[in-house]
């Protein structure tokens, strides 16, 4: 018998509800507006009092509306057929709804019951297996799509029987298991999994050790992320937050893409939507809509599946991990899912903590970070999901309670400035307060040590000191006067800014230098530093500007060249020539 | 409204507060509309048989044994085409008298359009003012404020951009309007010959502030209607969105919500987005676009209001006094339009995006000359030359009062280009340089 309840209580979407029966925390729940059911999670029980948050708008809902409890939690739908898809923060499928707007109560189905799959066994009868232990695959666009022992059993089960390969449904029986006490179970392709939990069906979670490359010259060389790595970009509107996560979405190298659009603008998702289907992945040849899956609450949808948003996310992220892809997990952004957190807990009258956030709020993100990680499964192979998520700090100010808990979070910070972002300086990464911890990592060290180059690491540290001797040359230029200083200073200053203009900046919006692949960003590298370490002869500062900018604009050309291209190397001699002139002994 | 047969009429209210009602009452449904004392009031709590309502234009006055009637459903503004060339009150009340319009009424701030339905804008506006339609160019189905302090002549430039535009309707919500201004944009319309084109909704100073929560849920059903069912293009103009969100902390400080930053309500973020999301790009044609009005204190973008605004617009327009030219300038460092990549270099020319990025980078490089020059310290050569560029760039093109087509702008840039550097010193891309530099 399902707990029933009535309507007692509604201030804006949190609803009071007398129930009849027991409730869970965090159950779900239905409540019928004249036939529209409206979905609804509990959040706080007191007696027989039950406070729901309504994921939808509570307009017309009058006292003594019946609702019904569903004995479960929120729970998204696993299986086949999750890519390309776009689904609503609760996971319904946007494409399925009907007209042009949204309508309350259109609750439609995450998965294609009817589409057949090509089924292969993987597992044996008589084999012993765990939860998320491989039973058998599908091919889902170009992956493989293992379908797993769900992730709910618990404990040991033998394989009783696997289907033969063949076309099946996704609610068709594939395998038959025997549980501790001999009894048996029937296993479908779909298994559902609450997302407020993590799903830890691996054996071992090892620290990063590998890198995870985008593309982006600022983040891949300056500060990269770890393959099962965190890492955040907090920074004001208008600092390119959007353009940055769009360029990684689209370069990154991952097995597939999942964009959590939390709380941010329309058109923006709007802009995926449009672009994926056409864009090319460049390691398949496919398309990129092909490995992506959208979940979006934009900021006009409501509140509540703001926070249910990421948790759908996530989970959909482990659940393809568990097949051993690299899933990268991107939310955009954060700071919007606190806001719902922070609507909530106000309406609940609970005490306020900084900023009239909740006071768990530092809890609530480090324990979503920590669902991000690399792992061994059981049978030895490897998956992982890395994390990405922007904060959208309150006016610009860093010292804001979601930065602030995020930052002790998340491993690596991007963050972007205003005043690089004011110069038109894009990517607004700022490369000295910027970090990634991953750096580190002896793990880390190896690697790119070993499969970039041998003393990449030392060439990245020496790269980021030429910008800190930079910019302090440029405070002294700036207090002293050009005339003020010697020349030496401008020609440090002028080193800096042919690391910025050529390494830290890269137009996202031009077709080839919005890419940058290791081994070109590793040549880029080697030759700006070759240029650092020269020394050259000025008799006046002017000259030193004059010969730099020079340099900054062949080497601008070479970015802009397909890389090894007879423009490309054309533009390298040029440079050889530009720089002999000057060349000291 | 008018009041029908069988209401249940309660005279018994058991709370004041300036902006607010309480009574015991039953069967009331979430958000409906009531009379108390023939003011209009709103549902916003209930608990059990306890209501608690909103009423629009204050409390004053109101005493225990006021009459409320409730209507049972939400505030509704009839829509039809007889909605053109009218002004409003907010309840959608006709002004300077007028029949009463004939329509289907609809309820106000209704729902979200599907994302995946939403088509991409693309569609350029022109505005003839080079520091938007060069530096920050406006998309249909965009949502982007003036960021202005009270001083500048941000209403005037609103209008001349909505006259500009060639919208089918110029839909207009004012909030907070001063009867001085109200009467400027009824003359500016006027005068134009536009106003069968023009819907106005209008809260003045005059009128009690909560009301003003009404005006851009009223312009945006009306926007609605006409992008929806006429597929028209929609310009919408909400001015001033700042007097919109005070009036909001005046409710939730009523309701003892407690406030989050500058004194605002915690949800400050998702009311604003409710409103301006709802400019669209429908895939049939029509579209909802919003130009609205943020007032600054002091210039200061940290404060709640314009800081939450930025993260929910795409883009925003800073004006500013120009002293070396004396003109009010599109500010380019500060401006940003979010969607200009859409159409910059593929609707407009394809030098587009490098010759706005090279014009704001060498001002930028003019703005430190400046500070040098402030400073005390002597200008090099280079220095000078970026100089005499910002002047004539801020005057030929920055300034709100230039009116040209956007081919123009970019020979004019040029131009310029060529008169005070080298190509060098652009740094443009070869090819376009080979084709754009101005020959000697």
């Amino acid at each position: 018998m399902k707990t029933k309840g009535k309507v007692t209580g509604i201030v804006a979407n949190l609803v009071i509800v007398e129930v009849d029966g027991p409730v869970a925390q965090n159950e779900i729940c239905y409540i019928d507006l004249a036939g529209t059911k409206l979905m609804a999670e509990v959040i706080k029980i007191i007696g027989k009092l039950a406070y729901v948050q309504v994921f939808e708008s509570t307009r017309g809902l009058r006292v003594g509306n019946s609702v019904e409890f569903e004995e479960h939690m929120l729970e998204v739908t696993l299986g086949p057929g999750l890519l390309s898809k776009n689904y609503d923060g609760l996971q319904h499928d946007l494409a399925k709804m009907d007209g042009i707007f949204l309508k309350r109560g259109d609750y439609t189905e995450a998965l294609d019951y009817n589409k057949e799959w090509e089924f292969t066994p993987i597992a044996e009868p008589g084999q012993m297996v765990l939860a998320g232990d491989w039973l058998g695959e599908v091919p889902e666009n170009w992956l493989n799509h293992k379908i797993m022992v769900p992730f709910k059993f618990e404990g040991k089960y033998k394989v009783k029987s696997v289907v033969a390969k063949g076309i099946y449904k996704v609610s068709d029986t594939i395998a038959v298991l025997t549980d501790a006490n001999g009894e048996d179970i029937n296993v479908t392709m779909v298994q559902k999994w609450p997302v407020k939990r993590a799903i830890t069906a691996y054996r071992e979670k090892p620290r990063p050790f590998k890198i995870m490359e985008t593309g982006v010259r600022s983040i891949d060389t300056f500060n990269p992320i770890a393959e099962g790595g965190t890492g955040f970009i907090p920074g004001p509107f208008g600092c390119g937050k959007t353009v940055l996560q769009h360029a990684i979405s689209k370069q990154a190298e991952a097995d597939m893409i999942i964009f959590a659009a939390c709380g941010e603008r329309a058109n923006e998702v709007v802009e995926m939507f449009v672009e994926f289907p056409h864009l090319d992945d460049p390691r398949t040849g496919r398309k990129l809509m092909e490995r992506t899956t959208i979940i979006c609450n934009t900021s006009n949808m409501p509140v509540a599946s703001r926070e249910a948003s990421v948790y759908t996310a996530m989970t959909i992220g482990e659940y393809y991990r568990s097949m051993g892809l690299k899933v990268l997990l991107l939310a955009d952004s954060t700071s919007r899912w606190a806001q719902a957190l922070r609507e909530m807990s106000n309406r609940l009258e609970e005490l306020p903590g900084p900023d009239a956030f909740p006071m768990d709020l530092s809890a609530v993100i480090a324990n979503f970070y920590s669902r991000a990680g690399f792992v061994f499964l059981n049978n030895g192979s490897t998956g992982s999901v890395t994390f990405i998520g922007t904060v959208s700090p309150a006016g610009g100010n860093l010292k804001e309670p979601v930065t602030e808990s995020t930052k002790k979070a998340a491993r690596c910070f991007y963050a972007l400035s205003q005043q690089r972002a004011d110069s038109k300086r894009y990517p607004a990464i700022d490369p000295m307060d910027s970090y990634s911890k991953y750096l580190e990592y002896p793990e880390i060290q190896e690697y790119l040590n070993k499969n970039i180059s041998e003393n990449w690491v030392d060439l990245v540290m020496l790269s980021k000191n030429y910008v800190q001797k930079g910019r302090e040359a440029y405070e002294q230029i700036n207090i002293l006067g050009d005339d003020g200083v010697p020349i030496d200073y401008h020609d440090r200053y002028w080193k800096a800014e042919v690391i910025d203009f050529i390494i830290l900046q890269q137009d996202a919006f031009d077709s080839i230098d919005s890419n940058c692949p290791i081994p070109r960003q590793k040549f880029m590298l080697n030759t700006v530093l070759d240029i650092c370490k020269m020394s050259f002869h000025f008799e006046n500062f002017e000259e030193c500007s004059t010969f730099y900018k020079r340099i900054i604009n062949n080497l601008k050309q070479m970015n802009y060249s397909v890389f090894e291209s007879d423009e490309f190397k054309k533009y390298n001699i040029e440079l050889s020539s530009i720089l002999n002139e000057r060349k000291a002994e | 409204m008018e009041t029908k047969a069988f209401q249940r009429v309660y005279t018994k209210l058991l709370g004041i507060t300036k902006a607010t009602v309480a009574l015991r009452a039953e069967g009331v449904s979430n958000e409906e509309l009531a009379l108390v004392g023939g003011r209009l009031a709103q549902v916003v709590k209930i608990q059990g048989d306890m209501v608690t309502l909103q009423v629009f234009s204050g409390t004053e006055g109101i005493p225990t044994n006021a009459e409320v009637i409730f209507y049972g459903e939400p505030p509704k503004l009839k829509v039809g085409d007889d909605l053109a060339g009218r002004f409003f009150d907010a309840y959608g009340n006709p002004l300077f008298g007028g029949a009463a319009i004939e329509g289907e009424p609809r309820e106000i701030g209704g729902p979200s359009v599907n994302p995946l339905r939403r088509q991409q804008p693309s569609e350029l506006i022109a505005t003839g003012i080079a520091g938007i339609d060069l530096n920050n160019t406006l998309v249909t189905g965009q949502k982007i404020p003036f960021f202005a302090d009270p001083d500048q002549p941000f209403n005037q430039v609103m209008a001349m951009v909505a006259l500009r535009a060639k919208a089918d309707k110029i839909i207009l919500g004012g909030m907070g309007l001063s009867n001085d201004d109200f009467l400027f944009f009824k003359n500016v319309f006027e005068n134009a010959g536009a106003l069968d084109r023009i819907v106005c909704f209008v809260n003045t100073t005059e009128q009690p502030p909560v009301e003003r929560l009404l005006v851009p849920d009223m312009a945006l059903t009306a926007a609605e209607y006409f992008a929806v069912e006429k597929n028209e293009k929609v310009l919408v103009l909400l001015t001033d969105m700042t007097l919109y969100a005070d009036a909001l902390s005046i409710v939730s400080n009523r309701m003892d919500q407690i406030p989050s930053k500058d004194s605002m309500p915690g949800s400050l973020y998702s009311d604003l987005a409710k409103i301006y999301e709802k400019a669209v790009q429908f895939p049939s044609g029509g579209s909802i676009t919003i130009i609205a009005v943020t007032t600054l204190s002091g210039g200061d973008i940290t404060h709640a209001i314009p800081d939450n605004t930025g993260y929910i617009t795409e883009g925003q327009l800073f004006l500013r006094k120009d002293s070396d030219t004396n003109k009010v300038i599109v500010d380019p460092f500060r401006s940003l339009s979010r969607l200009k990549q859409l159409v910059i270099g593929k609707k407009t020319r394809e030098d587009h995006p490098q010759v706005m990025n090279a014009s704001v980078r060498l001002y930028a490089d003019a703005a430190n000359a400046k500070t040098k020059l402030e400073n005390g310290f002597d200008l090099t050569d280079y220095d000078e030359r970026t100089l005499k560029f910002a002047h004539d760039y801020s005057k030929s093109l920055l300034a709100i009062d230039v009116n040209m087509d956007t081919d123009t702008m970019l020979n004019t840039a040029w131009e310029l280009f060529a008169r005070y550097f080298s190509q060098t010193e652009v740094s443009i891309k070869n090819e376009l340089i080979q084709k754009y530099w101005p020959k000697a």
